[in-house]
């Protein structure tokens, strides 16, 4: 019996429900090496922002137990040059490519969005962990004001659909989540990174250069699966993309039942560059060992009474 | 990308204790066959709650077999060196660029700091064949932490030795002992200091260096492991896993 791996995310159509989380993946070029791209539902690529960045200094990144802290900057070629190199890249391989829009401002966004308008990409997901310039650097994302405001715009100007990436680290994740919905948001990725830290206790100095910075890989998994759980309860009807700390097949199934679509694999890439292909043959072999005939059906089947 | 890296099911085939070193062989024709001096391999590792792999520079090439030389300074480097001849070990490799073998003849300067010396004995291997002379500078702390002494003093045609305290050898830095040494290329590797003094004595030379930092990945997607260069913009920070680790010395901003 065939597994139907294939599901439908805010009317787009996946082959899997394997797409690549934002910043572990490139645009695919290098990590194609390794892995079949054919196997993925779709890239997300890393986030670009209006102008090249050449984001932050070294040290960057941590190891920490069962996951990572990392803080790069947004160093990114611009939004020009990523349309015209690494979107043209990914057609040419019949990939389906999701660019990811980073800002500072309203405008910022508005702008980078409105030059991916025609680029051959499936869907727009707007980073909303970038700190906010006109308001003191307070992330997007940790406002439900702030978030509307940007996901209005983008979507006011943008011809493919909207999904908006929101951070755990907030009070209220389902009210964020909603105004969100209202402003327009065709779906949500939910986990970004959550704020961490780490001190080389020898050197008495933070082990990345910015002090702080993002939590990632299977230590975060469960604050990813309760973030789903809560928003997918509260609002049914809006898709979620599951992101955070999947390393595995059964990682994947747990989001799907918690109430994702679809499942971003993020950190996983970095230490095995097969992760998104494996991931995807271990969902398939699950389902085939159950006699599930279609992954789809196992979104939002958590039981949580009986 | 090009690149002729694979994802492979290595055996391991030796380990060797030396001096506060571990040498670690794996059997591995895929890595083995197309490896560069200056490149690296990526290994898996199964320390508890340690996720990522752990980069090691080639020490030398023999047949189908992958030397590695590395100290175990964590978990991860522990749980790799705890290896047993037979094991098997998930590695990803070889990665990044290679030091530029110069034309045959004349002399090189090899200079390693700590077990950064690694990759030196592959290079000074390629350079004996084709009759370039090198001389090695090995320099460490302090006597233990000398990599693998009496294997320089094979693979290379001259030795120095530099020790900070003075237990062995000159007293003092590498740095110390480029003066006396007529090379017209130099290639070093080890802590970012060092090869920041090595770059600075280079005097118009071809100095190439290959850099250690921290790596998420390996192969060019985490942005992680980055190294800053004279270049502005986007390309002002360059990956050590791909636009390196091996980088000519005139290319890196020296803090």
């Amino acid at each position: 019996m065939a597994v139907d791996l294939g599901v439908e995310v805010a009317g787009l159509t996946l082959k899997t429900p394997i797409v690549s989380a934002s910043g572990c993946f490139g645009s695919g070029k290098e990590i194609a090496r390794f892995t079949d791209l054919t196997s993925m539902g779709a890239v997300v690529c890393k986030t670009v922002t209006l102008k090249p960045r050449a984001g932050i200094a070294p040290p960057r990144g941590a190891e920490t137990p069962s996951g990572m802290l990392n803080a790069i900057g947004l160093q990114n070629p611009g939004v020009d040059v990523f349309r015209d190199t690494d979107l043209a890249w990914l057609a040419e391989r019949k990939t389906p490519a999701i660019a990811s829009a980073g800002g500072h401002s309203v405008e910022e966004y508005v702008a980078v969005v409105e030059r991916l308008r025609g680029a051959p990409m499936v869907a727009v997901e707007l980073n909303l962990s970038c700190p906010n310039l006109e308001e003191r650097g307070y992330m997007f994302a940790l406002d439900a004001a702030r978030a509307a405001d940007v996901t209005r715009a983008v979507k006011a100007v943008a011809d493919a659909p909207v999904f908006v990436k929101l951070s755990p680290d907030v009070t209220d994740l389902v009210a964020i989540a909603r105004a969100v919905a209202d402003a327009g948001a065709d779906g949500l990725t939910l986990i970004n990174t959550t704020l961490g830290m780490s001190i080389d206790i020898e050197s008495e100095r933070p082990r990345l250069s910015t002090g702080t910075g993002g939590l990632s890989g299977p230590a975060i998994r469960p604050i990813a699966v309760r973030c789903i759980f809560q928003v997918a309860q509260a609002l049914p009807h809006v898709p979620i993309f599951g992101s955070g700390g999947v390393a595995s097949g059964g990682d994947a199934i747990e989001m799907i039942m918690a109430g994702a679509s679809a499942v971003q694999v993020g950190t996983a890439n970095f230490y095995d560059p097969r992760a998104t292909e494996r991931i995807a043959a271990e969902i398939e072999s699950w389902c085939r060992d159950r006699g599930i005939d279609r992954v789809a059906d196992l979104k939002g089947r958590v039981k949580l009474e009986g | 990308m090009t690149g002729t890296a694979v994802v492979t099911s290595a055996r391991v085939a030796s380990v060797r204790t030396i001096g506060t070193y571990t040498v670690l062989a794996f059997d591995a024709p895929d890595i083995a066959g197309p490896a560069q001096p200056g490149q690296f391999v990526n290994i898996a590792q199964n320390a508890f709650g340690c996720l990522l792999r752990r980069p090691f520079s080639i020490l030398d090439i023999d047949g189908d077999l992958v030397e590695i030389g590395f100290d175990t300074i964590g978990d991860g480097t522990r749980a790799i060196a705890a290896s047993r001849p037979g094991d098997p070990l998930d590695v990803v490799g070889p990665l990044g660029s290679s030091y530029t073998v110069p034309e045959p003849g004349g002399a090189a300067m090899l200079v390693g700091g700590g077990y950064g010396a690694a990759p030196l004995f592959f290079l000074a291997r390629l350079l004996r064949a084709q009759g370039t002379t090198s001389h090695m500078i090995l320099g460490a702390a302090t006597a233990p932490r000398l990599f693998a002494p009496d294997r320089a003093a094979a693979a290379a045609d001259t030795i120095t030795i530099t020790t900070d305290d003075g237990s062995a050898g000159i007293r003092g830095r590498v740095t110390d002992a480029m003066d006396g040494i007529d090379a017209r290329a130099i290639y070093a590797c080890g802590p970012m200091p060092m090869l920041a003094a090595v770059a600075a004595r280079a005097n118009g030379r071809r100095c190439e260096v290959a850099v250690e930092e921290f790596m998420a990945c390996g192969i060019g997607v985490c942005w992680t492991c980055v190294v800053p260069t004279h270049e502005e913009g986007y390309r002002h920070h360059q990956r050590a896993c791909t636009d390196g680790p091996v980088f000519d010395g005139t290319v890196i901003a020296w803090p």
